[in-house]
């Protein structure tokens, strides 16, 4: 990597501090070594540019929380909603993530090489969340449009109240979510997994896969979808 | 004669001597409290639909305690009211005064400004009209959910983007571009239940904002997806001030439920505006029982609100806006009196703009309502062209008419505020105060503390 690299010291100083010279280094295209984050809620919240960071440890909720291009390197593992809002840009958790990650994504690249918790992908929008280990309970719950693809397993309610998007499957579904339904891959779209994962750097790609979509039955207010939506 | 009266009112004729006679008025028609056509007929809907009833506008329910039970008690020998016609009284109004955490309060010069109310519900003409409105004298408006349309963002000098459980199209330029954001919690007319479009409304547009497929019933979520409680709350709000580089103030919109108690959590959560939206909200869809029998009434969570922020010390730093069911001048005065620092209009915006105008009439009728009476916002067939995506309905709409009746309609009501407070003798509208109000009937002493008319000594509270 040819990018001037900066180091800055999180440690006990203020958040706004931190975060502000992290986003001017990152909007000048520089790289920056995180050091001491100490599991800190909001790190490299709305970055923009073409610079990244790596962050030498774990970070807490919304880690990279409405990234806009930049890319950034969790090195242990990361709390709630990490990458939440995400429009463009790339995240890659080295260890696990917790609830909510990638929650309302619209685009970009995130990759959690551990387990992420519950609601993985939760009202996602677009772009692809990779995870290479297992997901929690409704992840991809209500999501919109996008990929969230699973390497490992699932807990319950996988793809619940989908509206739109994919979420696949390498391991065993714990359970489909409501109005859900496991379809049959295309070659393309298999071959585009494939390149996604291979962009990635993920060696051992599986070839059995389970691609989960809406089965568009809650799209309209049904009397007949009562049971589905609970409400009985 | 006494003889004939009693044979014709008996049950036919009197000829059966087991069947007592009647009065006839009582046995043709029956006048049951309880079993009321209007009941009858939600029954009778119910179980031709299989659900429960889904419409527009607000509740119908007629037991609620309104603004209209309290009156004012301007000067008279206690104090001096001010000159009506000569003397000044302030009606600028700051929202998110905090030094440090927020570096460009917003500054409206009128108390009222206008609610959230997404591009979907109302038609991207209607938004951008109730944008010039509220700019036109010195208010501001709101994006409500569903993302921020580049017409309203232009038309308003000042613009509060709203951040919604679903999250359609969160936008960073949009956040930053944004003089405020507010996290809606809830709303007054559903309160504890997410937001609904049918389908009449997901139009193209609406539906490429929010990343919908067209036409679909558009049930969103109630919970926000990345937090839960008021710990993980804070953390959001530092993250939308990291996002938004402590430029803009953070309100929360909140339906009215445990006002005292939810009022303290969202003020020690770290926002700086809190939005009070009572019972008598409107909406553009809703379950009707949500409408009718959840939440509580406007007037009665502003006392409690205002005692929640006097309580946790933080009446000085947060600013509380009240909203749901404020009609006029006089409703927006007692708000203030009661606690308010500011109120917030939807429906009554939205009539100023043309809603339930006396145009199209054969429009009105062929839903079976009529100009004056009509609540069919869900049905996205709105006549005068407001609640609608709809091209040709929309195109109904003057948005330079319609926004110099906003405009019009925003001084009238400021007029009647800046009267009454100058009547009670106060040089700003902000110096209002519970001691200006009487309340009407005991039930309206006892909801908000304010002294029963006649009896000048404060019921318990």
């Amino acid at each position: 990597m040819s990018r001037e690299v900066v180091e800055i010291v999180a440690g006990e100083r203020p958040l706004r501090e931190v975060n502000a010279e992290i986003r001017t280094a990152v909007a000048e295209g520089k790289h920056v070594e995180l050091r001491e984050p100490l599991s800190r809620h909001n790190l490299c919240v709305a970055l923009e540019g073409g610079g990244s960071v790596a962050i030498d440890g774990s970070a807490g909720y919304y880690c990279g929380g409405l990234n806009n291009g930049g890319i950034i390197e969790v090195r242990r593992n990361a709390g709630w909603g990490v990458g939440e809002a995400m429009a463009a840009g790339r995240i890659i958790v080295d260890g696990y993530a917790g609830m909510a990650a990638g929650a309302s994504m619209r685009g970009g690249t995130l990759h959690i090489k551990g387990d992420a918790g519950p609601r993985c992908g939760v009202a996602f929008k677009g772009g692809d969340v990779v995870v290479e280990g297992s997901v929690g309970f409704l992840s991809g719950f209500m999501a919109h449009a996008g990929r969230i693809v699973v390497l490992g397993d699932t807990a319950d309610a996988i793809g619940d109240s989908l509206w739109g998007g994919e979420v696949w499957v390498a391991g065993t579904i714990g359970s489909l979510g409501t109005d859900t339904e496991v379809v049959e891959p295309e070659d393309e779209e298999l071959a585009s997994l494939e390149t996604l994962l291979g962009d990635l750097g993920i060696a051992d790609r599986p070839q059995d896969w389970k691609k989960i979509v809406s089965a568009q039955g809650l799209w309209h207010f049904h009397a007949r979808n009562a049971r589905a939506w609970l409400m009985i | 004669m006494a003889d004939d009266l009693t044979d014709a009112a008996a049950y036919n004729g009197g000829a059966d001597p087991n069947r007592p006679a009647g009065i006839p008025d009582s046995y043709g028609r029956g006048r049951s409290p309880r079993w009321t056509p209007e009941v009858i007929a939600d029954i009778q809907a119910k179980s031709l639909l299989g659900r429960y009833q889904v419409r527009g506008f607000s509740t119908f329910n007629p037991r609620i305690p309104t603004f209209d039970d309290l009156v004012f008690v301007p000067a008279t020998m206690t104090r001096l009211p001010l000159e009506g016609y000569r003397e000044d009284c302030d009606t600028r109004t700051v929202l998110g005064e905090r030094p440090g955490l927020v570096e460009r309060p917003i500054e409206l010069d009128i108390p009222i400004y206008i609610a959230s109310m997404s591009f979907g519900a109302l038609s991207a003409t209607a938004k951008r009209a109730l944008g010039r409105g509220a700019s036109m004298v010195g208010s501001m408006t709101c994006t409500g959910e569903g993302g921020m349309l580049e017409d309203e963002r232009e038309a308003s000098d000042v613009l509060v983007y709203q951040m919604t459980p679903s999250r359609y199209l969160l936008d960073l330029d949009h956040l930053r571009r944004a003089d405020g954001i507010e996290i809606a919690v809830g709303q007054g007319a559903k309160p504890g239940t997410g937001g609904v479009l049918l389908g009449m409304k997901v139009s193209a547009r609406v539906a490429e904002m929010r990343t919908l497929p067209v036409e679909v019933d558009q049930r969103s979520t109630v919970r926000h997806p990345d937090f839960l409680g008021a710990d993980d709350l804070q953390v959001k709000i530092e993250e939308l001030r990291e996002a938004t580089g402590y430029r803009v103030p953070m309100f929360c919109k909140m339906g009215a439920t445990r006002p005292r108690f939810d009022v303290a959590i969202a003020a020690k959560a770290g926002f700086d505006v809190i939005v009070l939206d009572g019972m008598e909200g409107g909406t553009n869809a809703a379950p009707e029982l949500l409408l009718d029998h959840t939440g509580v009434p406007t007037l009665t969570a502003i006392p409690a609100a205002r005692q929640a922020l006097e309580e946790c010390g933080m009446a000085d730093e947060v600013k509380l806006v009240a909203a749901g069911g404020i009609r006029s001048g006089a409703d927006v005065a007692k708000a203030l009196a009661l606690g308010a620092d500011a109120a917030m209009i939807g429906t009554a915006a939205l009539i100023a703009l043309g809603c339930n105008a006396p145009v199209y009439v054969e429009d009105y009728e062929a839903m079976g309502t009529e100009p004056g009476k009509c609540h069919h916002c869900h049905t996205g067939l709105c006549p005068p062209g407001i609640q609608t995506q709809d091209p040709r309905l929309e195109a109904r709409l003057d948005p330079d008419a319609a926004a110099e009746r906003v405009a019009r309609f925003l001084t009238a009501m400021t007029m009647e505020v800046s009267m009454i407070a100058k009547a009670c003798g106060k040089s700003s509208v902000h110096n209002l105060e519970p001691e200006d109000l009487r309340a009407l009937t005991p039930e309206a002493a006892l909801f908000t503390g304010v002294q029963l008319a006649g009896l000048d000594r404060p019921l318990a509270w």
